[in-house]
């Protein structure tokens, strides 16, 4: 047998907005011992009768299938795509994070929130809330330096995702 | 999709607004079905009105909501239809949980109307309130909380449509008083778009030529059949006959799909798996070619993974994509209904070159009878008059004597070794006949499922084999059996012990029968004769044919006490976490088994 290394992917569904399909997708993960690493969801139609569903997952890739013919079976979900499997795609989430000091190191929480691109959409005398856009791991790396610079509060949205090019989930 | 009306008084045009509890029994009609299996109570009392009311649908009184699923579930797989179920709110859907769950575990069919409170009390925690969606959302294939009227018959009507296409499974509507009570306007299933259609695939036509090119190829080749040949109706069985006809390939089946091929025919090695067929195991594990059909690798069949059918190109057809490459890794999966797929490997095998290795597969057959030739089902039986009846013995001679009836019999089992030996000795020549829990190994199924048979078919000859322990999970059923006059014939294996659990502590916990007991039992025939069935006990092996005859003449309901060998073991048997060819064969079978070990001592 191989050995079939993890990685992570991010799948995207398209779902009738009705109650309890979140809940069949969430259990979904969680009875089959599948890890879901954010999710995201709202309605993307006109009608609001259909939300979009990002999840980022890791496992193995015929976990990663395995996980992707499963939410196929269930009734509310009319679309699932492997954007990882699928080719190119933009994944984005946007983070809040909150940084508590003076002196010094708030003096550098803003220099490199510059350098991020972040903005500071509230600030007090001794604090700032900066909310900063990109790919996971930009924002990771930006919470990595704000830690020591009096980081005490981090709000993410989890990943939205969509294909490159003119190319749609309704068609994969 | 066929849809009777069963009505001419019912007109499914118009769009006439009714009382929710009627639009439910006209969409029940428009939906074909006859018969309904429920207990009643507050929330569905305006459902049990509206049944008082009409005369199309019939409804048949259980003991217990979870005898009312199993019993529907048994009514669905021995005539092909969907059974349906309805039960109160609270403990009346909390019920039907294990029985939602043995329909999902095994594909079976299913529509379960439950009551709820009415909307405005949801979440309120009101009397007999349950979440019963929430509850339900794992052990259903879909569900619904209808809070709206124009909801109701649409739900209805897209629920049949789910819980019998693709891989079918139990559908549950969850149905607020309010809504009952309420009206709402009716919709006819035409009007309906089922959200199933957006899920049907057709065969991969490329894939199933690949799959008999490998046939073709195929020295040591072997069918792997399951319940999905039954499950996609007679006609997949019938040309499952006609495939193994034409290419002469040796077949064994899992538990559940016993009968979609003749058991009596020469080219059937029994059953696989856990307590399957030596043959049948060993051919599973040398083959070359393993064509599995409507079967999905469970580990009651594999065994040891990385040890099963090592050398083989496997060939995987199954309606539900989730299920290939699930377990085993395949070399060809299609996707699609069975029935039509072995059609389809007609047609290949019938275009493509001639087979070329029928030498080979003559070797091959020659090594599956040198198998088959251990004997690996015969146990010795003490032929003294007032000798101790083997529980083999028993199940062996209610096969033989119900088969010389001649009459068209159904089988229900509950769960445990007795469930196994029947498997092992009944051979059933038709599909829909054999109702056993598998997926889910429910003690209790086995009486309700022999109502739900005798529901559906009337004429027929129903047996229950069952174990002592297992019976008296839903013994209460002996009320509904009483009440319709239900002739069903219940063979109660009587070995004083949990046996299978019995077995296991033999085997794997140092013959400590912790609990395992069955102690302080009723007298069966007694209590036979209190539900007014028919009572009798065997004991001694002179009379055991003459009890199995006097119980199949009998026109009622029977209760057979059969007092048999305590200590008994079921084998063949594959240890948990061991391979197909280290099987632990009888004491008759001279041969050396494996050990468990301590990595199969933690499966179950
Ligand atoms: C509801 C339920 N509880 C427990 C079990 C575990 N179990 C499997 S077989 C068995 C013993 C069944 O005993 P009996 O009905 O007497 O059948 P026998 O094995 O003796 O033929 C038990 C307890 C089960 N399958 N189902
Ligand atoms: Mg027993």
């Amino acid at each position: 047998m191989q050995v079939e290394v993890s990685g992570s992917a991010v799948i995207s569904l398209l779902v009738d907005n009705e109650s309890g399909a979140l809940a069949r997708i969430v259990e979904l993960f969680s009875g089959r011992g599948y890890n879901i690493q954010s999710l995201t969801v709202a309605p993307v139609d006109e009608h609001g009768q259909t939300s979009r569903v990002n999840i980022v997952t890791t496992g193995t890739q015929s976990s990663i299938r395995q996980v992707k013919t499963q939410l196929e079976r269930l009734v509310p979900v009319s679309r699932v795509v492997n954007l990882t499997a699928e080719g190119p795609y933009v994944a984005r989430e946007m983070a809040l994070v909150k940084v508590v000091s003076s002196g010094e190191p708030r003096t550098e929480a803003l220099r490199i929130a510059q350098a991020f691109r972040a903005r500071a959409v509230d600030t007090t005398a001794s604090s700032f809330v900066f909310e900063l856009t990109g790919s996971t791991d930009k924002l990771d790396s930006f919470i990595e330096l704000m830690r020591p610079l009096g980081l005490v509060e981090v709000s993410r949205t989890g990943v939205a995702s969509i294909c490159r090019g003119p190319q749609t989930i309704q068609n994969f | 999709m066929t849809r009777t009306t069963g009505s001419t008084t019912l007109d499914a045009q118009t769009t006439a607004t009714l009382p929710g509890a009627e639009v439910l029994m006209r969409a029940l009609v428009e939906q074909g079905v006859e018969v309904i299996f429920g207990y009643p109570g507050g929330a569905v009392l305006p459902i049990y009105d509206a049944l008082f009311k009409q005369t199309h649908i019939r409804h048949v009184l259980v003991r217990h909501e979870q005898a009312a699923v199993h019993a529907a579930e048994a009514y669905a797989r021995s005539t092909g239809k969907v059974g349906v179920v309805l039960v109160t709110s609270g403990p009346g859907a909390t019920n039907a949980v294990t029985g939602l769950l043995d329909a999902m575990m095994d594909s079976i069919p299913l529509v379960c109307l439950s009551g709820q409170v009415p909307t405005p009390l949801i979440g309120n925690d009101a009397f007999q309130e349950a979440d019963t969606t929430g509850i339900t959302r794992p052990v259903t294939k879909y569900n619904y909380l209808v809070r709206k009227p124009e909801d109701l018959a649409p739900a209805v009507h897209e629920a049949f449509a789910i819980a019998r296409s693709g891989r079918p499974g139990p559908v549950l509507i969850d149905l607020p008083k309010n809504i009952t009570v309420g009206d709402a306007p009716y919709t006819d299933a035409q009007s309906v778009t089922p959200r199933t259609t957006r899920m049907g695939a057709t065969p991969d036509r490329a894939a199933v030529a690949r799959a008999v090119a490998a046939m073709k190829a195929g020295k040591r080749p072997l069918f792997y059949t399951g319940g999905g040949v039954i499950n996609s109706g007679p006609q997949a069985s019938e040309n499952l006959r006609k495939l193994v006809e034409l290419t002469g390939f040796p077949i064994t089946s899992t538990l559940m799909g016993l009968g979609a091929f003749p058991g009596t025919d020469s080219r059937f090695l029994g059953m696989l798996g856990m307590h399957g067929t030596y043959e049948a195991n060993l051919a599973t594990h040398d083959c070359d070619v393993l064509i599995a059909l409507g079967s999905r690798f469970d580990d009651r069949v594999t065994g040891r993974l990385d040890a099963f059918s090592p050398n083989s190109f496997k060939i995987h057809v199954d309606i539900d994509p989730s299920q290939i490459n699930k377990i085993v890794h395949v070399n060809e999966g299609i996707v699609g209904d069975v029935g039509q797929i072995i059609a389809m490997m007609i047609e290949e095998w019938e275009k493509q070159p001639a087979y070329a290795h029928k030498a080979d597969l003559e070797a091959w057959w020659a090594q599956i009878e040198a198998w088959r030739a251990l004997d690996c089902l015969r146990f010795t039986q003490d032929n003294a008059a007032d000798a101790v009846i083997k529980p083999q013995q028993a199940i062996q001679r209610i096969y033989e004597l119900a088969r010389q009836t001649g009459r068209d019999t159904y089988v229900s089992t509950e769960v445990g070794q007795h469930q196994m030996w029947a498997a092992q000795f009944f051979r059933f020549d038709q599909p829909n006949r054999w109702l056993t829990s598998g997926g889910l190994g429910t003690m209790g199924y086995g009486l309700p499922a022999a109502v739900g048979a005798q529901i559906a078919h009337p004429d027929a000859l129903v047996l229950d084999v069952a174990g002592e322990a297992s019976t008296l999970m839903n013994i209460q059923e002996l009320g509904t059996i009483a009440q319709y006059r239900l002739p069903v014939k219940i063979f109660i294996i009587n070995n004083h012990y949990m046996g299978m659990v019995r077995q296991w502590q033999e085997l794997l916990h140092g013959s400590r029968y912790s609990e395992s007991y069955s102690d302080a039992l009723p007298d069966f025939v007694k209590l036979a004769e209190s539900f007014h069935a028919t009572g009798l006990r065997v004991t001694r092996l002179d009379q055991l044919d003459a009890t199995i005859r006097q119980a199949l003449e009998h026109d009622g309901p029977v209760v057979v006490d059969i007092c048999v060998a305590e200590g008994e073991n079921c084998f063949p048997m594959i240890p948990s976490g061991a391979a197909h060819n280290q099987m632990i064969l009888g004491p008759e079978q001279e041969e050396s088994g494996a050990t468990i070990s301590k990595e199969g001592q933690m499966l179950v």
